[in-house]
Formats: structure tokens, C-alpha cells, sequence
């Protein structure tokens, strides 16, 4: 460990912790993280919860506030059985995108964990929060608790109004297409709160006179020609094809209510909310990871933090960081922690002790001194898919012993690609950069024609990408799912 | 700038509701297992939460998803030591995907089921699901020993504490609106527009006109502001409560049995699993429960639990002194007025020749018109169940009651012979009756 200016008393001693101490100990990290790494957050708010909140906050993807549905309570129910088992522990820490940035902490901690999860949450995960493009982009971080109550009041109300039965088809149906249910490549149509209101409020008093798409469309006079031009025209008013399937179902259906379309509205806008989460997950972890392990580092070498208090730190950072190899029974794959942290680090020593190697791989950066900037444009501008790409080095493969792994359900083997060596590392930061892709690693389903006059047959298309099929029993439930929401046939065809 | 806030004291169980819920969607499956396992259960621990599992079929959350196997993969994994590119690994037999499945589920969960806990009111709630109290609130309210406040809208006169603000406020506000209130706002505007003048004017010049107008505007809202108060004794309300009668929540269970030489262990195993079930299902509906153990040979006596269900005595049988017992303690401490009595009574049948009718009797004239409730067991051997198929045999005992049944609602019985039968007998005895009460 590194040599002890220690002038300075440590900030505490011992396991307990309390409000004071807490206070004192956020104050030093403050310090560390505002003026010497420079890291621009929104304001924390710290809560402390109970063992049991946290398994109530699990149940809802962590937010604070949610609607209700069963399948929370079966995620509750299956977290805290495995808790109470002591099969799994909790996390130290939940960590939310907004602003004020909320942040978690268990009552069980102890104060080093407290200071850790301080570091890590409320100063890491939170300017990764307010600065990555993603999250500037996607989400709305101000309005999202807002969001989430307007649509639990929402929901409650549709509930008492039609009833719990009808509400819980209709969420299990609009769940089961959420992942399908993204706009990826387009910016989403993005109205704030109020018009939000404004939009259901029109929507409820409009239900009667409103003009529907497909009366609209009877008013013409003649009947439609089925002629190929017929469907351009139609595929070009309904924006098809469209990748959205909730946005699309929300907009065309021909037999949902009013208030169902703004339930389908919700959830999609809640899947929305998440998709940058899922596209950030080595960078986020990385870079939580990083500036924690920099600000305790910071802090015991000026003395703040006890040597006692500093190890306990280092072992639960350890062990967040463990990447088993992949023939060991734990294994889960590629641990992003580890990965994000590691190459996180990487960047930060090709900036000030750059090799030969560096040099020739990252040209831009090796030798640039100013690592804290380097990184900072790291977190902000790029993605998973993206961040490998442009900063996995051989020094992170070589410590990681990475290796790439081909299967073609053809063959009877797996084939080796590529390891750690001159001509593979391109191929295995390739491959990785690929499979952290979530755009990839979800199905390509899309909405590709329907014919209102017609039929009314929903045809969706599957674009398989290495003619990987989609999970039969799950496709026919969810086709089933939109078939509820679309009212009339559902075809899928898989293509590729 | 960091807030912290301490959570620790908002209120658990936020997912209840969503808890709640799920339970609800797998009610079918769950009563299923709750039941088996109540007649799995030892008497001790019927009281206790249950691990129960369901089928996943129904709460499976399906989405479109890769399959497992097809198509060409690519992955990268960590911790090689000896592969070289181009190495063929051979795939496992059985065509198991890449890499190892997790063998077995560290959650202990298969694929096609899914484990929870129930907690033992939610058990208990399931458990007595459809089960009714006969008469749940006392029929007769004549003497009323407690009464509760209980708010009853609003008047204009009460005590300060009673004071409801909200309503106070919007009648003031209506009021001030009605009679047209000048704003404090609007007074403001004016004086600020008397001052702007005043400053432009010069001191030895005549006021100008409009000054002198907006003075007397000024003082015409003031005066009207005056006049008009803020609040008026008129608007002010007060919270009113009304004394409304309890109704009594207060139960007593008495459990007879006859505990003669003719009672052996399995007898008695049998009487205490239905009282058991009678006492919990008493505790879910009622604040306070007592019980009240007599047990008698041919003479009653008032026991505690534990000799009730454990020492034997030998003698004779006469099941009327149990009844006079139980009256005399009613007389004594349990007044009608105030306690919802229950009876269970627990017998093989066996009963001193002619004491029958006095049994019937007793129960007839002071026992009933007192009781909620009287159930009576009889326990047989399990070769007679078969013989006793129709309610018309049996002893004299028996025979005896069949008679109370006819004339009183309020008085059930049934013949248990093991302990798969309590269950289903306990409720067909408390099974909810559509719209059956009792004639008052």
C-alpha cells in the first residue's frame, strides 16, 4: 500500500457507523471526487434501508415506485426466499438513474462498506449517470419519478375502473413484448409530464368522436386497390416496418381502449428507460468500480481511512471482482466488473506508462498524462459495443487469458477462433465488442405489414443473424400475447 | 451537496400488494398444497408458515428470445491456459448447447416449478378461505358494554381539537369570493401605485386627480377588507363524532370431551386436531379468544390444556354434567351479552342409558338460545364409518342430538374416523352458507 502522509486522523473506527459519521465520511469523498478526479454528478440523495426494503426494491427493478403486477410479487417472492436460504446475499447498494440521483444503502453495512458503497454509487454510477450520452439522450433523469407515480396513479385507476383481471391481461401481454418494444436507432418521441396528462386526458374524452384510422380510411370512396402501390402508400402512413411492437400495437390496434393503449404506452417508455442500462453494463460497472477504488486509495493514503477499514474495503472489491475462469463451477461468463474495472485501469496506465505495445495500439492516448480526461470522454461517449472496440488492449486479454469460441450447430465441435496472441487479439476484441452489442444480442423482430382494409393480419419478421432461431415455446406465448393486443391474426415468418 | 435520508421506519412490505397479487393467480394451485398439508401436519404446527410450490406453466413471463441451440455463436471467455487457434473441442453428447448447463438449480427451483413461502396468516387466510362464522356478530345487542366515537360529517360548534381546517378554509374562501374580498394583493398594487404618483408629484403642487381617485379606491377596499374578515365565525366547522355501539368482539370457546376409559389415544388425537382447527379459525375472526377446557367422565370438570388432553380418568360417562358444567361457568364468567360463545364437543357416543334425553334437554332450554355455535364430533373406529353411513343410526347420544339439529341452525354434527376427515368435516360444518341467518 502506499506511504502514509498520515498527519490526518481517520475518518472513523470500527464497524458501526452512524448519520454523523456517514456525513463526515461523504464530505472526504466529496472532496476526492469533485476536486481531484473531477467528476460532474447530480445531487445524492443517500437513503438507508432495510434488509427487507432492499428485497422490495429488487422486486421492482430497484425504482422506488412502481405499479403493481404480480410478477413483482413472484420476483420478491423468489429473492427473498433465496435470501433467507442465505443462497444469495443482497447487493450492498441500488443505485437510480435520477436526479436527485438516489442511492440505496443497506442498514447491515458496515461503515468501510458504507464508505464504499458511497464512492461506488453516489459519485461512480452517478456522474456515469448524468454524463454518458446514452442516459443524456434516452432518458430523463429529472422527470422519471414523476413518470413512475403518474403511472402507477394511472394504472391504480384503470384497475378500479375495469377492473384488476382486465389491467392484469393487458400488463402481462405488454411485458412479455418490452424487450421488443425499444426504439434503437431512432430518437423516441419524448413528451414531458404534462403533455404526457394532456395526451391521456384528450385521449379519454376523445374516445368517442375520434376519428379512427380505419374509418377514416373506409370514408374514401371506392375500395382500396391491392395493387403493390396500395401497400407502399399504407406501409409508408404506418411508418413500417416498424421495430417497436408496443408503439406500433399502441398506435394501430384496431380493438384496444384508450386507456389500454396508454398502458402499452407506459411500459414501453419504462423499457425505454432501461435499454441504456442494458447497453452499458462493463462501462457503468467500470467506471463505478474505478472511481471507488481511486477515492478509498486516495483516502487511506492521506490517512483517512484506517488500514483495518482499508482491507475490508479490498476484500469486498475482490470479491465483486472475481473473474473465475471459465471451467470453473462459478462461472457465469465474463464478469463486467472485473472487465469494465480492469480495462478502466488499463487506460488510465497506457496514459501514464505507456509501452511500445500502447503506442501502437492506442496512438491518441498512450503518454497523454491527462488520464482523468481521457476517461471522462471514455464515460461519456461511448457505449459497451463501442468502449471494447476502441479500448481493449492486448495487456487486459493477456491478464484476462481471453479466448474467442466458434460453434455452428452443423458441426460436432466448437472451435477455438482465436486466444491472447498477436493474431487473435482482433478477433477476440471483435467477437466481445459483438456479443456486449444488445441491439445483437436481442431478436430482430420486426412489424413488416398489416392490412387494415384486408385481412387485418399482423405479419411480423424475424431476422435471424447467423441463422439463430428464436426459443419456439416462448415465441408462440408472446405471439399470443400479441395477438391479445392486436385482436385478429398474428403471423411470424423467420427469415436469414 | 449529499441528502440522506433514513428509511429504516417507512413502512415494509411494499410488495404486498404485488405479493398479494401473485398469490392470487396461483390461488388454485396454492389451496391445493395448503390443504394437503394441513393433513400432513402434526396439531402442533398447523400454526405455521408452509413452503409451497407451483406449477410455472401459469406464471411463466414469456418474450421473444434466442433458443439455446441453432445458428452459428460466437463468445469469449476468459482463464484459456491451453488452447491454440484452431482447436476443435468436442461437443458434449446429447447435443447440450456450448459450455456446461448448470447442473441442478442452486435455488433449488426446477424448471417447471415454482417455491415460495407463505407466511402463516396468508397460509391461515387460504386455509380457511369459503369458512364462515355462523351469527359472526352477536344477534343480540340489548346491552351494549362498549361504544367507539365515529366520525359523522361536519357542525358548526365543537371543541378547538375538533377544529377541521380544510373545511373552515374552503368556506372561507367561498365566501370571501362571493362577497368579493379585495385581494391583500390588490391593496398592495394600490398603495405601490399611490406611491409611484406620490414620488413624481411635486410636494407644493395640488394632488392630481387620478392620485385622489386611486386614494379613495384605497380607502373604499380597505374599508371592505375590514368588514369583511378573513375568516368569519360563519365558516368555521368542527369534525363531529358520534358514541356508536361495538359490537362485541369477544369469543369464548368452550371444548367438552368426554374423557372415559373409552376414550383411548386416537380418540382424543382426533377430538384435539378439531379443536385445533377451531380454535385457529376462532383467532382469525375475533380480537380476544378464550378457551374453556371441561372434561368429564360422570362428573365434569373445568381442566387446563394440558390435563384436558393428556391424564386419563376411568369411570363412567354422563355427558349432561359437562353441559351443566359449562353452563354454570357461562353463568359465572361469560355473560352472553358481551362473549360470542362456541362449543365443540368431542365424543365416541358412548353415554349413561337415559342421560341422553336430559342431554338434549339441557341443550335445548339453556344452552343454545346462549350459544353462537355448538358443534359435536363424534369419533368413531374407522371400520364403523362404513356402518354408519346414514345419520339416522346410531346411539342414543346420537339419536338424542338429532333432534337439537332439527329444531336449532345454530347446532351441527358430524362423525369423524381419521384424520384425512376432520378437514373435510370442518367445513361442511363452517362452510359459507349463501345467505343463511339465522332467524332472529
Amino acid at each position: 500500500m502506499s506511504k502514509r502522509s498520515g498527519t490526518v486522523a481517520p475518518l472513523f473506527e470500527g464497524a458501526e457507523w452512524n448519520f454523523d459519521t456517514i456525513q463526515r465520511v461523504y464530505g472526504a469523498i466529496e472532496q476526492v471526487a469533485l476536486g481531484d478526479l473531477g467528476l460532474d454528478v447530480y445531487t445524492n440523495q443517500i437513503e438507508i434501508i432495510s434488509s427487507q426494503q432492499m428485497l422490495d426494491a429488487y422486486s421492482s427493478n430497484g425504482m422506488p415506485l412502481m405499479y403493481r403486477h404480480w410478477s413483482f410479487g413472484k420476483h420478491f417472492m423468489r429473492d427473498e426466499q433465496l435470501y433467507r436460504k442465505g443462497a444469495r446475499g443482497l447487493a450492498y447498494e441500488i443505485v437510480i438513474n435520477s436526479d436527485p440521483c438516489i442511492s440505496y444503502c443497506m442498514e447491515d453495512n458496515t461503515m468501510a462498506l458504507q464508505a464504499l458503497v458511497i464512492a461506488h454509487a453516489a459519485f461512480g454510477h452517478n456522474h456515469f449517470f448524468k454524463n454518458n450520452h446514452l442516459f443524456q439522450q434516452w432518458t430523463d433523469a429529472p422527470g422519471i419519478l414523476d413518470y413512475l407515480d403518474y403511472a402507477r396513479g394511472f394504472i391504480a385507476r384503470c384497475e378500479e375502473r375495469y377492473g384488476e383481471r382486465e389491467v392484469e391481461q393487458l400488463l402481462d401481454a405488454a411485458h412479455s413484448l418490452m424487450q421488443s418494444s425499444v426504439f434503437r436507432h431512432r430518437r423516441p418521441p419524448s413528451p414531458s409530464l404534462r403533455e404526457e396528462r394532456d395526451r391521456e386526458r384528450e385521449r379519454l374524452l376523445d374516445a368517442e368522436r375520434a376519428v379512427h384510422y380505419l374509418w377514416d380510411r373506409f370514408d374514401r370512396s371506392g375500395p382500396a386497390s391491392q395493387t403493390d402501390a396500395a401497400a407502399q402508400e399504407r406501409k409508408r402512413e404506418m411508418d413500417l416496418p416498424e421495430e417497436n411492437l408496443l408503439y406500433f400495437l399502441e398506435r394501430h390496434s384496431p380493438v384496444l381502449q384508450p386507456w389500454q393503449r396508454e398502458i402499452l404506452r407506459i411500459v414501453r417508455n419504462i423499457a425505454q428507460y432501461f435499454y441504456p442500462q442494458r447497453q452499458t453494463k462493463v462501462m457503468n460497472e467500470g467506471c463505478a468500480c474505478f472511481v471507488h477504488y481511486y477515492i478509498m486509495n486516495q483516502l487511506h493514503a492521506t490517512g483517512q481511512l484506517s488500514d483495518g477499514a482499508m482491507l475490508e474495503i479490498l476484500h469486498n472489491h475482490s470479491n465483486v471482482l472475481t473473474q473465475p475462469d471459465f471451467d470453473d463451477p462459478r462461472s457465469a461468463g465474463l464478469n463486467p466488473y472485473a472487465l469494465g474495472f480492469a480495462m478502466m485501469q488499463d487506460i488510465r496506465r497506457v496514459c501514464e506508462a505507456p509501452t511500445e505495445e500502447d503506442h501502437e495500439w492506442f496512438p491518441d492516448i498512450a503518454g497523454a498524462r491527462d488520464w482523468r480526461g481521457v476517461l471522462k470522454d471514455a464515460w461519456a461517449n461511448y457505449r459497451d459495443e463501442s468502449f471494447v472496440q476502441q479500448f481493449l488492449g492486448p495487456e487486459v486479454m493477456r491478464r484476462f487469458r481471453l479466448f474467442a469460441l466458434s460453434d455452428d450447430s452443423v458441426d460436432p465441435f466448437h472451435t477455438v477462433s482465436a486466444i491472447h496472441d498477436e493474431r487473435g487479439y482482433h478477433e477476440i476484441r471483435d467477437v466481445f465488442a459483438h456479443s456486449l452489442d444488445v441491439s445483437v444480442s436481442d431478436p430482430d423482430i420486426q412489424v413488416i405489414d398489416v392490412d387494415l382494409l384486408g385481412d387485418r393480419r399482423l405479419r411480423l419478421r424475424h431476422n435471424r443473424r447467423n441463422g439463430v432461431p428464436l426459443d419456439p415455446e416462448t415465441r408462440d406465448a408472446t405471439l399470443a400475447n400479441v395477438r391479445r393486443c392486436w385482436g385478429y391474426d398474428v403471423v411470424l415468418t423467420e427469415t436469414g | 451537496m449529499g441528502h440522506f435520508i433514513d428509511r429504516r421506519l417507512n413502512p415494509k412490505g411494499k410488495s404486498l400488494g404485488n405479493r398479494r397479487r401473485f398469490i392470487g393467480r396461483v390461488r388454485a394451485s396454492v389451496k391445493k398444497s395448503v390443504d394437503e398439508s394441513v393433513r400432513r401436519r402434526g396439531i402442533a404446527d398447523v400454526d405455521q408458515s408452509e413452503q409451497v410450490s407451483v406449477p410455472a406453466k401459469g406464471i411463466s413471463e414469456p418474450s421473444f428470445r434466442h433458443a439455446a441451440q441453432g445458428g452459428k455463436r460466437q463468445a469469449v471467455l476468459s482463464g484459456n491456459r491451453t488452447f491454440r487457434a484452431g482447436d476443435k473441442i468436442q461437443k458434449p453428447p446429447g447435443g447440450a448447447g456450448k459450455g456446461r448447463g448448470r447442473e441442478g438449480s442452486a435455488d433449488g427451483e426446477g424448471e417447471d416449478e415454482f417455491l415460495f413461502m407463505l407466511s402463516r396468516d396468508e397460509f391461515l387466510d387460504i386455509f380457511f378461505e369459503d369458512l364462515e362464522l355462523p351469527d359472526l356478530v352477536k344477534l343480540s345487542l340489548k346491552e351494549i358494554a362498549a361504544a367507539r366515537p365515529q366520525r359523522m360529517g361536519y357542525t358548526v360548534a365543537g371543541t378547538p381539537a375538533n377544529l377541521s381546517v380544510e373545511r373552515t378554509m374552503r368556506n372561507a374562501i367561498g365566501r370571501r369570493i362571493a362577497l368579493r374580498r379585495p385581494k391583500t394583493r390588490e391593496t398592495q398594487a394600490l398603495e405601490q401605485q399611490i406611491r409611484e404618483l406620490e414620488a413624481r408629484v411635486p410636494a407644493d403642487e395640488a394632488e392630481p386627480p387620478e392620485l385622489i381617485k386611486l386614494r379613495e379606491e384605497l380607502d373604499k377596499a380597505q374599508r371592505r377588507q375590514r368588514r369583511i374578515p378573513f375568516v368569519d365565525p360563519l365558516d368555521v366547522r368542527y369534525r363531529y363524532f358520534e358514541m356508536q355501539p361495538e359490537p362485541a368482539a369477544n369469543a369464548v370457546m368452550f371444548c367438552l370431551m368426554d374423557v372415559s376409559a373409552s376414550m383411548g389415544e386416537r380418540e382424543k388425537d382426533l377430538a384435539k386436531r378439531f379443536f385445533v382447527l377451531l380454535h385457529l379459525f376462532l383467532k382469525q375472526r375475533y380480537d380476544k379468544i378464550e378457551v374453556v377446557f371441561i372434561r368429564h367422565t360422570q362428573v365434569a370438570s373445568e381442566v387446563d390444556e394440558e390435563t384436558f388432553f393428556h391424564s386419563r380418568e376411568s369411570g363412567g360417562t354422563v355427558v349432561s354434567s359437562a353441559l351443566n358444567e359449562m353452563k354454570a361457568i357461562i353463568d359465572a364468567r361469560y355473560p352472553p351479552s358481551e362473549w360470542n360463545i362456541y362449543a365443540a364437543q368431542a365424543s365416541d357416543g358412548e353415554n349413561y342409558r337415559g342421560d341422553s334425553a336430559t342431554c338434549a334437554a339441557r341443550l335445548k332450554e339453556s344452552l343454545m338460545p346462549l350459544c353462537q355455535y355448538f358443534a359435536y364430533i363424534e369419533i368413531l373406529e374407522e371400520n364403523e364409518i362404513g356402518l354408519m353411513q346414514s345419520d339416522d343410526n346410531g346411539m342414543e347420544l346420537w339419536r338424542a342430538y338429532r333432534g337439537v339439529a332439527d329444531d336449532w341452525p345454530n347446532f351441527a354434527m358430524k362423525r369423524i374416523a381419521s384424520p384425512a376427515h376432520i378437514y373435510p368435516v370442518f367445513r361442511e360444518l363452517f362452510v359459507r352458507k349463501g345467505g343463511l341467518v339465522a332467524d332472529v
